[in-house]
């Protein structure tokens, strides 16, 4: 496989974007025939490294060459038509027009009055059937089929136009198990046909399951190229985030910490609920404790949390904080009892795109203080400095917008956000979702740095070993009642959760 | 990995032929301008059993004589709004145009280059919203709404009074009655030369959006422009192009309408995008892009057309309900495609 010469090769590449430097010096090389994996974390720069090949950035050093010759594309469709294809996490794709048509798109077969749709469709069918799709009529309407099967549908696009290099960014991302399967074994097809295909996903598994090679990114800089099966998970892992491994393996020792649930709870509620929306629960949190909230997507895991918060308005129960009764029935109440809430919806109801870092950091501090009351620079200055540092944001300018950070950064901002509210309990839901494995970490050392200073936090999760490695009590959802509680302890493990939301199922 | 099929349908434009019985089963997206046929038979039917000498071939010509620039106005949106833009300047549009032509005309000028130059006006027009649009990221409604303005002051600035053409001019030839059909006493089918022309307008149209690149990069950018770019369709081009070819059939609709009437003036055509935009959505077209027939909008004018016929024949209902009666027929449509758009979703 090596003993040809590459298709692409990228050498010393280096793009600057206003007070970043997103690619430094770095290398790529793809062989026909081979699947090449981009790995990094959020941010390192593979997202740019594509686009720095296909034209939609232009780059300010170093050479691309495409079968040896030197290239510069102006876009997507300049690359294409050198042969280059790419096929988008989202699927790019016009759900009003046929299957056939978004195959055929720019390729129709046309005769003497116009597009021949008959050969047409016969050339989308040939294309399918290379993917071993034949049994997809291509007259049917695009929005017919499942999003798995769109994803492959992109894929024979990018065959009709003979494309030598197959680009898949993150294709898996919304795929279940067997569909990865079924892409794969497409991959592997066309990878046998002599297609060059570079692959970039989160997911380790799938990595190692498809890929011959291995690129690493960090930081915008180039790591190294590994031939993947002499390359073990951990180095990979280390590679990436340029830190040792056992930092991450250290985690779960959080369970082994002094139980807190004794004596006054900080916050403890009685039948909160709300009608039609999540049934009434106990739920009580002491200082410096976590308590996970576990269960199924659409347990009320979510809305619990928003009840705690005051997000939305229970109509039931009796909330006591430091043994006070008082009514949490508005964000701005919850903020002003020293309540903070970090939605699972970072892109809707997290980050504001077009505002800075240090915009998005104070706006909560902000809004508890009042508008007639605004922060100085230099007191909004301060509260960057510090919490940008403290929780490692990369890249640490707060005059960026924060639409520009990765997904883990900006996770990160909006934990700082509501940390400088100083609050004494913290409703973090799906805090680690979307991100990458070193920015995960970071949050989970913060959040248990953060209970060992005496703040209580819930825990909201769907990754269930995440959940029973922070938390010292696991509350347990399940249709929008709570089924049980667990105190954490060296035998409880996923399996119990599942087990519990399993059982309690028979019972209902 | 299973693949559902869950429900056989058919392909609704142009596509290769499946079987007889897929064919004649609806689609989703045909489904508002089928419903636009119905209701143009319903008020056939309705016509001619309330009044009467609906079904009659004079009836008939006249309805498409009088509608001739509406439909060819309604093709020209349709290629528009099918890729989810808006063309507002056309009523205006056809005001310059006419008002030049009929005073080049006066002047003298050969008619052949009087009606390019009348179609050129509103390429010029159309163009000017598409550079707008394309090169300096204006939204459709504002470029075309500025060009509206620009169009209809330019028009009050050449004239703010009726400007005649003489009835020897060549121009008005177009509107020559041809006999077809000799009926009895005076009902005879009846067609022009602008008929003609917005026939071919229609079957251009058609061609033009079912069987060339250009029209299928249409329904592409109204489906998702973003994933038209990154296939790598040319939409820069298609884009100015829709707006283009706008402009150009609001100019050929001045040619139309001026050689009907014979009459030019500055006030000409004023909600007549409205009446235009009314017929596209009428006949099918979704407001968002991406789906929608030329035919459809046809359909669409002439129920515009047919319904100004029942009511003046009606006579009880007063001329100002008119656009009460157009308002309800389009919120009725409206509705309709709210309710495939939902169903669109869920499937």
């Amino acid at each position: 496989m090596a003993i040809t010469e590459p298709i692409v090769e990228m050498e010393a590449i280096s793009i600057e974007f206003p007070g970043v430097k997103a690619l430094q010096n770095v290398n790529f090389r793809l062989f026909p025939g081979e699947v090449h994996t981009l790995m990094g974390e959020n941010g390192a720069g593979k997202s740019t490294l594509i686009k720095a090949l296909t034209g939609v950035y232009k780059i300010d050093s170093g050479t691309i060459s495409v079968l040896g010759a030197p290239r510069a594309f102006s876009g997507t469709a300049d690359a294409q038509s050198a042969g280059i294809s790419t096929v988008y996490q989202e699927v790019n794709l016009c759900d009003n027009l046929s299957v056939g048509e978004n195959v055929m798109l720019g390729h129709e077969i046309r005769g003497r009055f116009g597009i021949n749709w008959k050969k047409t469709n016969e050339a989308a069918h040939d294309a399918l059937v290379g993917l071993g799709l034949g049994d997809i009529d291509p007259r049917r309407p695009l929005s017919s089929i499942s999003l798995a099967l769109q994803q492959l549908v992109a894929i024979s696009r990018a065959m009709v136009s003979r494309s030598r290099v197959l680009i898949l960014d993150e294709p898996t991302s919304s795929l279940d198990a067997n569909e990865v399967e079924g892409l794969f074994g497409v991959i592997r097809r066309l990878r046998d046909q002599g297609v060059a295909i570079l692959f970039v996903s989160h997911f380790l598994d799938q990595v190692y399951a498809i890929s011959d090679r291995l690129t690493v990114l960090r930081n915008g800089e180039y790591v190294g190229e590994y031939m993947t099966p002499e390359l073990s998970r951990s180095d990979l892992i280390s590679k990436m985030i340029g830190r040792d491994f056992s930092t991450l393996a250290a985690l779960g020792s959080n369970r082994g910490r002094a139980v807190h649930a004794t004596g006054k709870p900080f916050y403890s509620a009685k039948n909160l609920g709300r009608k039609g929306f999540i049934d009434p629960v106990d739920i009580d949190v002491h200082a410096g404790e976590v308590v996970g909230l576990a269960g199924l997507l659409g347990s009320g895991r979510t809305e619990l949390g928003r009840l705690i918060y005051g997000a939305d308005r229970p109509d039931t129960g009796e909330v006591r904080i430091s043994d006070a009764i008082t009514e949490v029935h508005s964000p701005i109440a919850g903020l002003s009892r020293k309540i903070a809430f970090s939605t699972e919806n970072r892109r809707d109801e997290g980050i504001i795109g077009d505002l800075t870092v240090r915009e998005n950091l104070v706006l909560a501090v902000q809004a508890r203080r009042g508008w007639a009351r605004p922060l100085s620079k230099r007191e909004q200055g301060d509260l960057c400095e510090k919490y940008l540092v403290e929780l490692n944001v990369r890249p640490a300018d707060p005059e960026r917008l924060i639409k520009n950070l990765s997904g883990g950064n900006q996770q990160k901002v909006l934990l700082g956000r509501w940390l400088a509210t100083r609050p004494e309990l913290i409703v973090l839901d799906e805090p680690t979702r979307g991100i990458d494995i070193g920015a995960k970490a970071e949050i989970q050392e913060t959040i248990a740095a953060l209970a060992g200073e005496g703040m209580s936090v819930v825990f909201i999760s769907s990754e269930l070993e995440e959940v029973v490695s922070l938390s010292e009590r696991i509350v347990v959802m399940k249709d929008h009642r709570k089924i049980g509680e667990i105190v954490n302890g060296p035998d409880v493990t996923a399996e119990t959760i599942v087990d519990l939301i399993a059982t309690e199922g028979n019972v209902a | 990995m299973s693949i559902l099929i869950d429900r056989p349908t058919s392909v609704s434009e142009g596509g290769s032929r499946p079987s007889l019985v897929s064919r004649l089963k609806p689609n989703v997206e045909s489904l508002p301008t089928l419903a636009a046929v119905v209701i143009f038979v319903a008020m056939v039917v309705y016509g001619e059993v309330a009044y009467g000498r609906i079904v009659q071939f004079s009836t008939i010509s006249n309805l498409l004589i009088n509608n001739a620039y509406l439909i060819i106005l309604a093709v020209g949106l349709t290629f528009v709004i099918v890729t989810g833009g808006v063309d507002l300047s056309v009523g205006a549009v056809i005001a310059i145009s006419s008002l030049v032509g009929v005073m080049l005309a006066n002047q003298g000028w050969n008619p052949i280059a009087v009606i390019i130059a009348m179609i050129l006006i509103g390429s010029v027009f159309g163009t000017a919203s598409g550079v707008l649009i394309q090169y300096f990221n204006v939204q459709p409604f504002i470029a075309t709404l500025a060009m509206m303005f620009l169009a209809r002051g330019l028009a009050s600035m050449l004239s703010t009074t009726p400007e005649r053409l003489a009835d020897d001019s060549p121009i008005r030839l177009f509107s020559t009655e041809w006999k077809v059909i000799d009926g009895p006493k005076i009902n005879d089918l009846v067609t022009t030369p602008n008929v003609v022309i917005a026939a071919l307008v229609v079957l251009v149209a058609f061609l033009v959006l079912h069987r060339t690149r250009l029209g299928r990069t249409v329904y592409a950018i109204g489906g998702s422009e973003s994933s038209a770019l990154l296939m790598g369709l040319p939409v820069v081009r298609t884009k100015l192009a829709v707006y283009v070819i706008s402009g150009t059939l609001a100019g050929l609709a001045a040619v139309v309408y001026t050689s009907k009437l014979g009459i030019a003036q500055n006030i000409t055509g004023v909600g007549w995008e409205l009446d235009a935009i009314a017929a596209v959505i009428i006949g099918g077209t979704l407001l968002t892009g991406g789906a929608g027939f030329v035919l459809g909008s046809v359909v669409g004018a002439l129920v515009l057309g047919l319904m100004n016929v029942l009511i003046t024949r009606d006579g009880g209902i007063p001329p100002e309900a008119t656009t009460i009666i157009t308002g309800a027929i389009l919120l009725v449509f409206v509705l309709l495609q709210r309710l495939v758009v939902s169903r669109k979703r869920k499937t």
